[in-house]
């Protein structure tokens, strides 16, 4: 007999991990709109079976509040059965032994608190208020509600100028948003129960990389109503873009030299190469929306002006200027927000920070982009100087992690205290004060001082990212509601008292996403079209391959790769590399279907027009 | 072509055919539950599963196509294990008391069960017991239901309504009336089509045949029973009777032989409708009221709940002619009654229709008059009909062609086709002629308003007829959703019309929701074929031409759109929106 021994694990404890990784996965997928009564007696049961049975309010006490919900769930409850389960839930959470208990607990109170109304739903009807409401995961997520299982098989079939056309019935942004969408369709991926998710945005830009042009479709006839279209982004021009298919003349009034928005003049060229932006804005034309240059509204043009001119008008200016740090010595040179820094990128005009020490405040995804640009403009050394920690950042992972590879420095947990500006009124330095992460409200860790002194960190350039406003003052003298920043509309992109008037995208959203502003522009073009009087249809007759009969065997998912980064540093090409074909063929054919197989079949599964 | 193999036959069929077709086609049924085509094609039951040879996994015939090369067995050892316990497991959750079930002997899950062999349950019974309302005429059984999803697809497809729905979600996920109502609060038209796509026995009309045989027992009452014109093409069917067999006059010896005092056939009172309604379409049309919306016809009583519930303020085109049911109702308890010489509360009218909504139509306020409470005190459905021949253990072959009773015993061609979609039009415009020019046009002028085919050109016939210098446009519309579409194109002034007929089931009353049920076939229009078989064998083809209408006119109403017409044979629709 030896003293001590090495575990081996067993057989039931190897699957039992694996399932558990099973178990996480499908939980990532889970479908929204379930009942969550259901699912507080599903989590339950599976906590119960987590407890280790020494104490008494989580061995018997979670199995009683267990039988409660089921109660509730059988129509066998009454309004006391929620006393007695709130009180009975209280008391495991304040008298368990350790987690196991307590938390299960805490989950079903914070259910009878969140979701009170559903149990009394239950409890006095009998009858559950939820239904299966989204289908298809992707198409659901998706703000656009592009037809993703359609163009994915397409995709598979080689059929890459008909996935295109396909797309572009909800997304006139087919190449764009293959290469930057941050595709919240893959979130919930019902894929993730066998394996991993599809990769969606890969696919797309496989279709734009290989569907060569592609014509949009043809408009219909002319109504002869105008419309103007303020403010040539994504949002604007896919508004313009559809409005333009449905018969009405559009005309964008874009105030920069070209059209794309933060397209063009936010997003870095090696993230979303202009001349594959040029694609989707040129077919975008091609429909015969006209353009007009150089014009700001409220300088050179009111809204007042363009009413009068228009049969409707449409607000899409986005969100263009910058928020401030609120130190003293902002205003000073060297210091510049990121919106203006990557504009001037985006104008060409490239400032030279040969052998410069660059600072850029933030987490976000637009620091990513400032810092990632710096370095391609020579920055000896770049610093992303962040309040909280990694893992709190809001930019894409994959941003972050390219950053990183890039050289990028990570100085986390240090907020901003103070600028140092020199004689010559030139920014030196900025003054941080060291943060420890702290308590979690709201589902988000927060930080407060460590108590140790501020770190100085030198700097010749600092650019500030800490988010995005919209320029009101016009807006609010013609009488157009702005509340914190944003235009305020109601659902349909309308306005109170202002008939005619429409806005959607950033301006409306505050910043959000490239895909978001689609959405929204899907939105209004619909609503104007109606209040124009007309009822157009926006169709696509690309025939979708049938699904495949095949068995779902496990298969791993084709991630995209990147240019080496001591490469792709030194220039402002593309980062990403697209699929081969086969790959591409491989990942489609990993597409579970899920508007033939499932729920999708009989309900909500695709909406051939809008 | 696609060439596949099923069970070892080569076969080759076009492209896009399902594997159950192909199947079907080539002498092999593969059995199936929820399938219906083109309405419910979402493989839910997985009854229908085949094996792909080279898969793992089974997959649905009925909503996959053949694809080259395919090699499918559809009763491998593999299906018929999965087959059968996806059987089993669909049994676990359903109430199999199949004695007191009104579809025995008529139930898919039944059929495939025995089939199956299957004589034990593994599985532990979980029954779902939802509360109904017992008196509202279509009932609804949750633990028979097998959540096949052919009710919620067929009401919000078929008929545009939407009142079924999925709720809840995961184990506990069941069909309920939509956005958490009850039935009685739905906007519920009671066609009964969902009755009819039902595979097993969830959903029923209410029976209403022991308060029949109640009233054949109760010796101070005189049952007074007539039959719709749809009943005679569906109600041998169930019976092995041949449709040259199935003779109205059979269903008159039939209620006689039950113990009915008199007997009539709804025709009469249609050929009266037609009096009433085109007499009043020709005044409502000549004094220009129909230029902007036309007359709507009154008679189905789905169409009059859809109206009122989805287009309220259309109910003023309604005709306000009472449907032949009701007007042969109140002609009972009146006309009938002195001729007999009896007081009206004596008479206990029975009606026999194709029809659920029939029931909800007699129960309405606006049909209970002062003279004698509700024109109609009873309807049962086709199939109820048959159900009171059985429990009569009258033998079909037995029966007697026998005529109708006096003197409301003629009807004439134009009455029949009140069954199938176009047969009012048919008739009311047969009998217009007649009104504005004093002579027949041809019995065959009007026929192209009847339909072409089930569904076909979206239910919808239109038709211009020029009679001299007047221009009638005319429209005929038969399902609750082609209605809608109809009634929404006139709304936006797409189309015009004078005239339109509507009935809420696909086909008109001949594919009625109280008529025989066969899975998975839409008869409507065979059926229909049979009505206008008898018109044209009809000795009178005009209702005008009716000599007991006619007579009932001069010694009773004097003359269509009368006074006494207007109080006992029309109504006022806008007098209350109760359905």
């Amino acid at each position: 007999m030896s003293r001590l021994e090495i575990d081996s694990p067993k057989k039931a404890k190897i699957v039992m991990e694996g399932l558990y990784k099973d178990l996480e996965r499908r939980i990532e997928s889970s479908p929204p709109g379930l009942c969550p009564v259901d699912m507080a007696r599903a989590f339950l049961e599976l906590c119960h079976a987590q407890t280790c049975g020494k104490c008494v309010p989580c061995r018997i006490g979670l199995g009683q509040l267990n039988q409660f919900i089921k109660d509730v769930l059988d129509g066998k409850a009454t309004m006391e059965t929620l006393d007695i389960m709130e009180q009975t839930a209280l008391s495991i959470m304040e008298s368990a032994d350790c987690a196991i208990g307590y938390e299960a607990a805490n989950m079903v109170y914070k259910g009878l608190i969140g979701y009170r109304d559903d149990y009394i739903e239950h409890i006095q009807r009998g009858r559950c208020t939820c239904t299966y409401n989204q289908p298809v995961p992707c198409v659901s997520l998706c703000p656009a509600h592009v037809d993703i299982p359609g163009y994915v098989a397409l995709v598979g079939e080689g059929r890459y100028e008909d996935a295109i056309r396909l797309i572009r019935k909800d997304n006139p942004f087919p190449t764009t948003c293959g290469f930057i969408c941050e595709h919240p369709c893959e979130a919930r991926c019902r894929r993730n129960m066998v394996d991993d998710s599809i990769n969606i945005r890969g696919l797309k830009r496989v279709a734009a990389d290989f569907a060569g042009e592609v014509d949009p479709p043809k408009c219909a006839e002319s109504t002869g109503k105008k419309i103007a279209v303020l403010g040539g982004g994504p949002g604007g021009l896919s508004a313009a873009y559809y409005l333009q298919l449905m018969g009405h003349q559009t005309t964008v009034y874009e105030m920069l030299p070209k059209l794309g928005g933060m397209l063009r003049y936010g997003i870095p060229n090696y993230r979303l190469p202009k001349d594959r932006l040029e694609d989707d804005i040129n077919a975008i034309l091609k429909t015969g929306v006209e353009v007009k240059y150089g014009l700001k509204i409220g300088q050179d043009i009111s809204i007042q002006e363009l009413r009068e001119q228009y049969d409707a008008v449409l607000i899409t200016i986005g969100a263009s200027t910058d928020k401030k740090l609120g130190l003293d010595g902002e205003d000073a040179d060297g210091i510049l927000s990121a919106v203006q820094f990557l504009r001037n990128v985006g104008k060409d005009i490239n400032m030279d920070l040969t052998g410069k020490e660059v600072a850029v405040i933030g987490g976000g995804n637009v620091s990513m982009d400032a810092v990632r640009t710096a370095k391609r403009l020579g920055a000896k050394k770049v610093s992303i100087v962040y309040r909280r920690r990694v893992a709190d950042m809001t930019a894409l992972p994959g941003e972050i992690e390219g950053a990183v590879a890039e050289g990028i420095e990570l100085q986390t947990l240090k907020a901003p205290s103070a600028l140092d500006i020199d004689e010559n009124h030139h920014i030196k330095g900025i003054y941080v004060t060291p943060q420890m992460i702290s308590s979690i409200r709201d589902g988000r860790a927060s930080i407060k001082p460590t108590g140790e002194e501020d770190i100085y960190i030198p700097c010749d350039v600092l650019i500030v990212a800490i988010g995005q406003n919209i320029e009101t003052t016009h807006f609010e003298e013609a009488g157009i509601p702005v509340e914190r920043g944003k235009i305020i509309t109601k659902s349909s992109g309308t306005f109170e008292n202002m008939p005619g008037v429409f806005a959607g995208g950033d301006c409306a959203s505050g910043p959000a996403s490239v895909i978001k502003a689609i959405a929204a522009a899907k939105v209004v073009a619909a609503n104007i079209d109606e209040y124009l009087g007309y009822r157009h249809e926006i169709s696509c007759d690309v025939e979708i391959p049938e699904a495949a009969l095949r068995d779902r065997t496990p298969c791993g998912r084709v991630n995209l790769t990147e240019r080496e980064a001591c490469e792709r540093v030194c220039d402002f090409e593309g980062v990403e590399n697209c699929m081969t074909e086969k790959e591409a063929k491989q990942e489609a054919s990993r597409c579970l279907r899920c508007d033939h197989f499932g729920y999708g079949i009989f309900k909500g599964g695709r909406e051939k027009l809008w | 072509m696609v060439n596949l193999t099923i069970d070892g036959k080569q076969i080759s069929v076009k492209e896009n055919t399902t594997i159950m077709e192909a199947a079907a086609a080539n002498g092999i049924p593969i059995p199936k539950l929820c399938y219906l085509k083109g309405i419910n094609e979402i493989a839910a039951c997985r009854v229908c599963v085949v094996e792909l040879e080279g898969k793992d996994k089974l997959i649905t015939s009925c909503n996959n196509v053949v694809e080259e090369g395919m090699v499918i067995y559809t009763n491998s050892p593999k299906v018929r294990r999965h087959r059968r316990t996806t059987v089993e497991l669909i049994l676990s959750q359903h109430d199999c008391e199949c004695v007191t079930c009104s579809r025995s002997g008529n139930c898919s899950l039944q059929t495939v069960a025995n089939d199956l062999n299957i004589f034990d349950i593994p599985f532990k019974m979980q029954l779902e017991k939802q509360p109904w309302d017992k008196h509202f005429p279509l009932i609804r059984d949750s633990s028979k239901c097998i959540k096949c999803m052919r009710c919620v697809q067929v009401c919000e497809k078929v008929q545009g309504l939407g009142i079924w729905d999925v709720e809840g979600t995961g184990s506990r996920t069941t069909i309920n009336v939509a956005n958490q109502k009850s039935i009685g609060e739905a906007d519920c038209a009671l066609c009964g089509q969902c009755i009819t796509h039902c595979p097993v026995g969830a959903l029923r009309e209410r029976d209403d045949s022991e308060k029949v045989w109640k009233a054949i027992e109760d010796k101070d009452k005189i049952v007074v029973a007539q039959v719709a014109p749809a009943v005679r093409a569906a109600w041998g069917e169930e019976l092995g009777l041949a449709p040259e067999e199935a003779k109205v006059g059979k269903i008159l010896d039939a209620l006689k032989k039950m113990g009915v005092d008199y007997v009539f056939d709804t025709t009469f009172s249609a050929d009266l409708t037609i009096m009433e309604e085109g007499t009043e379409f020709l005044k409502r049309f000549t004094s220009g009221e129909l230029k902007e919306r036309p007359m709507f016809t009154s008679c189905c009583p789905g169409w009059i709940r859809f109206i009122k519930s989805q287009f309220p303020h259309l109910v003023k085109q309604l005709s306000t002619a009472k449907s032949p049911q009701q007007m042969f109702g109140a002609v009972m308890k009146t006309y009938f009654a002195q001729k007999l010489g009896v007081d009206p509360e004596k008479i206990y009218t029975l009606s026999v229709m194709p029809c659920v909504a029939k029931k909800g139509e007699r129960e309405m306020e606006l049909y209970y008059e002062e003279y004698a409470g509700h024109d109609i005190d009873a309807v049962i459905t086709t199939r109820e009909l048959v159900r009171m021949i059985r429990s009569a253990h009258i033998s079909p072959d037995t029966l007697e062609d026998r005529a109708s009773d006096t003197p409301m015993q003629e009807g004439s061609g134009a009455g029949v086709i009140f069954g199938a979609t176009g047969g009012v039009m048919e008739a009311a415009l047969r009998s217009a002629y007649y009104l504005l020019k004093n002579e027949n046009p041809d019995t065959d002028a009007f026929k192209v308003v009847r339909s072409q085919g089930f569904q076909e050109n979206n239910g919808v016939v239109e038709a211009d007829f020029a009679i001299d210098d007047i221009t009638v446009k005319t429209a005929v519309v038969s399902g609750l959703a082609n209605t809608r579409a109809l009634l929404q194109k006139i709304e936006r002034g797409e189309v015009h019309y004078d005239f339109v007929e509507v009935m809420a089931c696909p086909g008109g009353c001949v594919g009625g929701g109280g008529q025989p049920i066969h899975d998975g076939e839409e008869l409507a229009f065979e059926r229909g074929k049979n009505l206008y078989f008898l018109d044209k064998n009809a000795d009178i083809r005009f209702s005008h031409e009716n000599k007991d209408v006619l007579t009932m006119y001069e010694e009773y109403f004097e003359k269509p759109n009368s006074h006494k017409a207007h109080m006992l044979l029309h109504t006022d629709h806008l007098a209350s929106m109760d359905r």
